[in-house]
Protein backbone atom coordinates (compact mmCIF):
# COMPACT_ATOMS: atom_id res chain seq x y z
CA UNK A 1 0.00 0.00 0.00
CA UNK A 2 1.40 3.31 -0.98
CA UNK A 3 1.05 6.43 0.37
CA UNK A 4 2.03 10.25 -0.16
CA UNK A 5 2.32 13.38 1.88
CA UNK A 6 3.07 16.42 0.27
CA UNK A 7 3.57 20.05 2.62
CA UNK A 8 5.58 22.89 0.95
CA UNK A 9 8.63 23.25 -0.02
CA UNK A 10 9.86 25.64 2.54
CA UNK A 11 9.44 25.77 5.96
CA UNK A 12 9.79 27.73 9.00
CA UNK A 13 9.86 27.00 12.92
CA UNK A 14 6.43 28.21 14.03
CA UNK A 15 4.63 27.70 10.59
CA UNK A 16 1.04 26.66 10.42
CA UNK A 17 1.97 24.72 7.32
CA UNK A 18 -0.83 22.85 5.12
CA UNK A 19 -0.32 18.38 5.14
CA UNK A 20 -2.21 16.88 2.41
CA UNK A 21 -1.86 12.96 2.44
CA UNK A 22 -3.06 10.67 -0.16
CA UNK A 23 -3.59 7.21 0.77
CA UNK A 24 -3.48 4.06 -2.56
CA UNK A 25 -6.12 1.94 -1.10
CA UNK A 26 -9.55 0.88 -3.22
CA UNK A 27 -12.09 1.11 -0.09
CA UNK A 28 -14.07 -1.14 -0.91
CA UNK A 29 -17.76 -0.60 0.41
CA UNK A 30 -19.64 -4.20 0.72
CA UNK A 31 -22.55 -3.40 -1.59
CA UNK A 32 -20.94 -3.29 -4.89
CA UNK A 33 -20.64 -5.98 -6.89
CA UNK A 34 -18.13 -8.07 -9.47
CA UNK A 35 -18.35 -9.09 -12.78
CA UNK A 36 -20.03 -12.36 -11.45
CA UNK A 37 -22.52 -10.87 -9.82
CA UNK A 38 -20.71 -11.45 -6.42
CA UNK A 39 -20.43 -9.25 -3.69
CA UNK A 40 -17.23 -7.42 -3.05
CA UNK A 41 -16.34 -8.19 0.78
CA UNK A 42 -16.15 -4.83 2.82
CA UNK A 43 -12.68 -3.09 2.62
CA UNK A 44 -12.14 0.54 4.34
CA UNK A 45 -9.67 2.01 6.35
CA UNK A 46 -10.83 1.79 9.93
CA UNK A 47 -8.10 4.67 10.94
CA UNK A 48 -5.54 6.87 9.84
CA UNK A 49 -3.23 8.17 12.70
CA UNK A 50 -0.27 10.98 11.84
CA UNK A 51 2.19 11.37 14.28
CA UNK A 52 4.45 14.59 14.00
CA UNK A 53 7.63 14.69 16.62
CA UNK A 54 6.20 11.89 18.50
CA UNK A 55 3.02 13.74 18.95
CA UNK A 56 -0.20 12.58 17.47
CA UNK A 57 -1.50 15.52 15.29
CA UNK A 58 -4.28 13.63 13.35
CA UNK A 59 -6.36 10.84 13.41
CA UNK A 60 -8.93 9.85 11.22
CA UNK A 61 -11.39 7.57 11.79
CA UNK A 62 -13.08 6.61 9.03
CA UNK A 63 -15.65 4.16 6.92
CA UNK A 64 -17.37 3.82 3.61
CA UNK A 65 -18.22 6.69 3.65
CA UNK A 66 -14.33 8.20 2.72
CA UNK A 67 -13.56 7.95 -1.34
CA UNK A 68 -11.29 5.47 -2.74
CA UNK A 69 -8.13 6.77 -2.35
CA UNK A 70 -8.47 8.62 0.99
CA UNK A 71 -7.24 12.33 0.33
CA UNK A 72 -7.17 14.26 3.62
CA UNK A 73 -5.88 18.14 3.70
CA UNK A 74 -4.63 19.21 7.26
CA UNK A 75 -2.81 21.75 8.79
CA UNK A 76 -0.19 21.35 11.73
CA UNK A 77 2.44 23.66 13.51
CA UNK A 78 5.96 23.11 12.34
CA UNK A 79 8.37 23.25 14.89
CA UNK A 80 11.57 21.13 14.27
CA UNK A 81 12.53 19.13 11.58
CA UNK A 82 11.39 15.55 12.48
CA UNK A 83 9.47 12.61 11.02
CA UNK A 84 5.92 12.41 10.04
CA UNK A 85 4.57 9.05 10.88
CA UNK A 86 1.24 7.68 8.76
CA UNK A 87 -0.07 4.56 10.22
CA UNK A 88 -3.51 3.44 8.96
CA UNK A 89 -5.26 -0.02 9.51
CA UNK A 90 -7.95 -1.85 7.16
CA UNK A 91 -10.79 -4.47 7.37
CA UNK A 92 -8.07 -7.10 5.75
CA UNK A 93 -6.25 -6.69 9.02
CA UNK A 94 -3.54 -4.56 6.96
CA UNK A 95 -1.85 -1.52 8.22
CA UNK A 96 0.39 0.72 6.40
CA UNK A 97 3.16 3.21 7.14
CA UNK A 98 4.57 6.23 5.84
CA UNK A 99 7.16 7.97 7.26
CA UNK A 100 8.69 11.31 6.00
CA UNK A 101 11.23 13.75 7.52
CA UNK A 102 9.53 17.37 7.72
CA UNK A 103 12.45 19.65 7.34
CA UNK A 104 12.02 22.89 9.18
CA UNK A 105 14.48 25.79 8.87
CA UNK A 106 15.41 27.44 12.65
CA UNK B 1 -51.77 13.64 -33.40
CA UNK B 2 -49.63 10.59 -33.37
CA UNK B 3 -48.79 8.64 -30.07
CA UNK B 4 -45.00 8.37 -30.28
CA UNK B 5 -43.36 5.28 -30.19
CA UNK B 6 -40.97 6.23 -27.33
CA UNK B 7 -40.47 2.61 -25.51
CA UNK B 8 -41.62 3.37 -21.80
CA UNK B 9 -38.79 1.41 -20.09
CA UNK B 10 -37.94 2.54 -16.88
CA UNK B 11 -34.29 3.00 -18.22
CA UNK B 12 -35.05 5.04 -21.51
CA UNK B 13 -32.32 7.77 -21.73
CA UNK B 14 -34.96 10.65 -21.39
CA UNK B 15 -36.09 9.40 -17.70
CA UNK B 16 -32.84 8.77 -16.81
CA UNK B 17 -31.24 11.96 -18.02
CA UNK B 18 -34.38 13.95 -16.50
CA UNK B 19 -33.65 12.07 -12.85
CA UNK B 20 -30.14 12.46 -12.98
CA UNK B 21 -30.61 16.28 -13.13
CA UNK B 22 -32.37 15.66 -10.25
CA UNK B 23 -34.99 18.40 -11.25
CA UNK B 24 -38.24 15.73 -10.49
CA UNK B 25 -40.04 18.25 -8.78
CA UNK B 26 -39.66 21.06 -11.10
CA UNK B 27 -38.38 19.09 -14.98
CA UNK B 28 -40.05 16.13 -13.93
CA UNK B 29 -43.78 17.60 -12.98
CA UNK B 30 -43.15 19.83 -16.44
CA UNK B 31 -42.74 16.70 -18.15
CA UNK B 32 -46.37 15.19 -16.66
CA UNK B 33 -47.98 18.29 -17.45
CA UNK B 34 -46.66 18.51 -20.92
CA UNK B 35 -47.29 14.54 -21.01
CA UNK B 36 -50.80 14.79 -19.86
CA UNK B 37 -51.65 17.98 -22.27
CA UNK B 38 -50.79 15.84 -24.88
CA UNK B 39 -53.11 13.14 -23.86
CA UNK B 40 -50.56 10.26 -23.63
CA UNK B 41 -51.79 9.59 -19.84
CA UNK B 42 -48.50 8.90 -18.87
CA UNK B 43 -49.34 11.00 -15.87
CA UNK B 44 -50.18 10.98 -12.23
CA UNK B 45 -46.52 10.49 -10.75
CA UNK B 46 -47.49 6.73 -10.92
CA UNK B 47 -43.61 6.10 -12.69
CA UNK B 48 -42.50 7.37 -9.06
CA UNK B 49 -42.79 4.00 -8.16
CA UNK B 50 -41.69 0.88 -9.46
CA UNK B 51 -39.45 2.30 -11.17
CA UNK B 52 -35.72 1.03 -10.87
CA UNK B 53 -33.72 4.10 -11.46
CA UNK B 54 -36.28 6.23 -8.92
CA UNK B 55 -35.37 3.66 -6.43
CA UNK B 56 -31.63 3.90 -6.63
CA UNK B 57 -31.51 7.67 -6.86
CA UNK B 58 -34.01 7.07 -3.37
CA UNK B 59 -32.90 4.71 -1.64
CA UNK B 60 -32.13 4.88 1.94
CA UNK B 61 -34.40 6.63 4.32
CA UNK B 62 -33.22 10.13 5.01
CA UNK B 63 -32.54 10.97 8.96
CA UNK B 64 -33.27 13.45 11.08
CA UNK B 65 -30.90 15.65 12.75
CA UNK B 66 -31.82 13.85 16.16
CA UNK B 67 -30.95 10.36 14.64
CA UNK B 68 -28.01 11.17 13.23
CA UNK B 69 -26.65 13.04 16.43
CA UNK B 70 -27.72 9.40 18.21
CA UNK B 71 -25.01 7.80 15.66
CA UNK B 72 -22.30 10.14 17.18
CA UNK B 73 -20.74 7.40 19.80
CA UNK B 74 -17.93 8.96 21.31
CA UNK B 75 -20.06 11.59 23.15
CA UNK B 76 -23.55 12.50 23.86
CA UNK B 77 -25.17 15.54 21.99
CA UNK B 78 -28.68 16.67 21.98
CA UNK B 79 -30.09 19.20 19.44
CA UNK B 80 -30.59 21.85 21.34
CA UNK B 81 -26.76 22.32 22.35
CA UNK B 82 -26.04 22.70 18.32
CA UNK B 83 -24.74 26.08 17.36
CA UNK B 84 -24.70 27.03 13.68
CA UNK B 85 -21.88 29.95 14.05
CA UNK B 86 -18.36 29.64 13.51
CA UNK B 87 -18.30 26.52 11.03
CA UNK B 88 -18.27 26.31 7.40
CA UNK B 89 -19.06 23.15 5.10
CA UNK B 90 -17.65 23.89 1.75
CA UNK B 91 -19.21 21.37 -0.55
CA UNK B 92 -21.01 21.70 -4.14
CA UNK B 93 -24.43 22.17 -5.30
CA UNK B 94 -23.87 19.24 -7.65
CA UNK B 95 -21.99 16.22 -7.71
CA UNK B 96 -21.79 13.97 -11.08
CA UNK B 97 -20.49 11.44 -8.95
CA UNK B 98 -20.92 10.38 -5.54
CA UNK B 99 -17.96 7.87 -5.22
CA UNK B 100 -15.78 11.20 -4.68
CA UNK B 101 -16.67 14.27 -3.55
CA UNK B 102 -14.97 17.05 -2.64
CA UNK B 103 -15.54 18.43 0.55
CA UNK B 104 -14.31 21.26 3.31
CA UNK B 105 -14.58 21.86 6.06
CA UNK B 106 -12.91 24.87 8.24
CA UNK B 107 -13.52 26.47 11.91
CA UNK B 108 -13.07 29.60 13.35
CA UNK B 109 -11.35 28.63 16.30
CA UNK B 110 -7.89 30.21 17.33
CA UNK B 111 -6.63 26.75 18.00
CA UNK B 112 -4.96 27.73 20.96
CA UNK B 113 -4.51 25.15 24.30
CA UNK B 114 -7.30 27.00 25.71
CA UNK B 115 -9.51 27.28 22.93
CA UNK B 116 -9.33 24.39 20.02
CA UNK B 117 -11.59 21.87 17.95
CA UNK B 118 -11.69 18.16 19.60
CA UNK B 119 -13.38 16.23 16.62
CA UNK B 120 -15.06 16.85 13.86
CA UNK B 121 -17.50 14.96 12.47
CA UNK B 122 -18.85 14.31 9.01
CA UNK B 123 -22.57 13.09 8.96
CA UNK B 124 -24.54 11.98 6.15
CA UNK B 125 -28.13 11.81 5.48
CA UNK B 126 -28.78 8.73 2.98
CA UNK B 127 -25.26 6.78 3.23
CA UNK B 128 -25.84 2.93 4.62
CA UNK B 129 -22.81 4.33 7.30
CA UNK B 130 -23.79 7.73 8.85
CA UNK B 131 -20.51 8.50 10.07
CA UNK B 132 -18.29 9.35 6.94
CA UNK B 133 -15.50 10.47 8.90
CA UNK B 134 -14.19 10.80 12.63
CA UNK B 135 -11.46 13.53 12.78
CA UNK B 136 -9.17 14.59 15.46
CA UNK B 137 -7.79 17.73 15.90
CA UNK B 138 -5.74 19.59 18.57
CA UNK B 139 -3.98 22.98 19.31
CA UNK B 140 -1.18 21.50 17.49
CA UNK B 141 -2.89 22.29 13.79
CA UNK B 142 -2.66 25.38 14.57
CA UNK B 143 -5.48 25.75 11.90
CA UNK B 144 -9.01 24.09 12.18
CA UNK B 145 -9.07 23.31 8.89
CA UNK B 146 -9.81 19.81 6.84
CA UNK B 147 -10.39 19.03 3.36
CA UNK B 148 -11.04 15.48 2.10
CA UNK B 149 -13.32 13.71 -0.59
CA UNK B 150 -16.65 11.65 0.53
CA UNK B 151 -18.66 9.24 -0.97
CA UNK B 152 -22.37 9.93 -0.50
CA UNK B 153 -25.18 7.81 -2.02
CA UNK B 154 -27.46 10.07 -3.53
CA UNK B 155 -28.75 13.32 -3.10
CA UNK B 156 -29.16 14.49 0.51
CA UNK B 157 -27.73 16.87 3.36
CA UNK B 158 -24.77 16.76 4.38
CA UNK B 159 -23.59 17.41 8.06
CA UNK B 160 -20.26 18.82 9.75
CA UNK B 161 -20.38 18.76 13.40
CA UNK B 162 -17.41 20.27 15.17
CA UNK B 163 -16.58 19.92 19.26
CA UNK B 164 -14.44 22.27 21.33
CA UNK B 165 -12.74 21.54 24.55
CA UNK B 166 -15.24 23.73 25.90
CA UNK B 167 -17.90 20.85 24.74
CA UNK B 168 -19.36 23.82 22.38
CA UNK B 169 -21.00 21.88 19.53
CA UNK B 170 -20.93 24.06 15.88
CA UNK B 171 -22.67 22.56 13.08
CA UNK B 172 -22.85 23.56 9.80
CA UNK B 173 -25.41 21.23 6.83
CA UNK B 174 -25.21 21.66 2.93
CA UNK B 175 -27.81 20.15 0.33
CA UNK B 176 -26.33 18.26 -2.60
CA UNK B 177 -27.67 16.92 -5.90
CA UNK B 178 -26.06 13.50 -6.25
CA UNK B 179 -26.69 12.34 -9.89
CA UNK B 180 -25.11 9.24 -9.53
CA UNK B 181 -24.89 7.18 -6.38
CA UNK B 182 -21.73 6.04 -5.17
CA UNK B 183 -23.60 2.12 -3.66
CA UNK B 184 -24.89 1.69 -7.26
CA UNK B 185 -22.21 0.03 -9.39
CA UNK B 186 -21.81 2.17 -12.68
CA UNK B 187 -20.33 -0.60 -14.91
CA UNK B 188 -23.27 -2.14 -15.16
Amino acid sequence: MNARLIWPKTIAAGDVIKVRLLIQHPMETGYLQDMTGHLIPRNVIQWIRCEYDGQEVFKAQTSSGIAANPFFEFYVRATVTALMVVTWFDDDGQTGELRQLMPVQS
Amino acid sequence: MSRPTRAKTSFSPERRQSLALGARATLGSGLVALTSALGLGWANNTFAKDDPVEHMMTSGKLRSVSEMLAGVKEYEVRESQLKSEGIQLHLSILADNGNSVPLGVSVASPMTPQSHVTDIYLLSQRNPVLVMAHLQLGPWNGRAELNTRVRLAGSQKVFALARTNENLWLVDSADIIVTESACVDASS
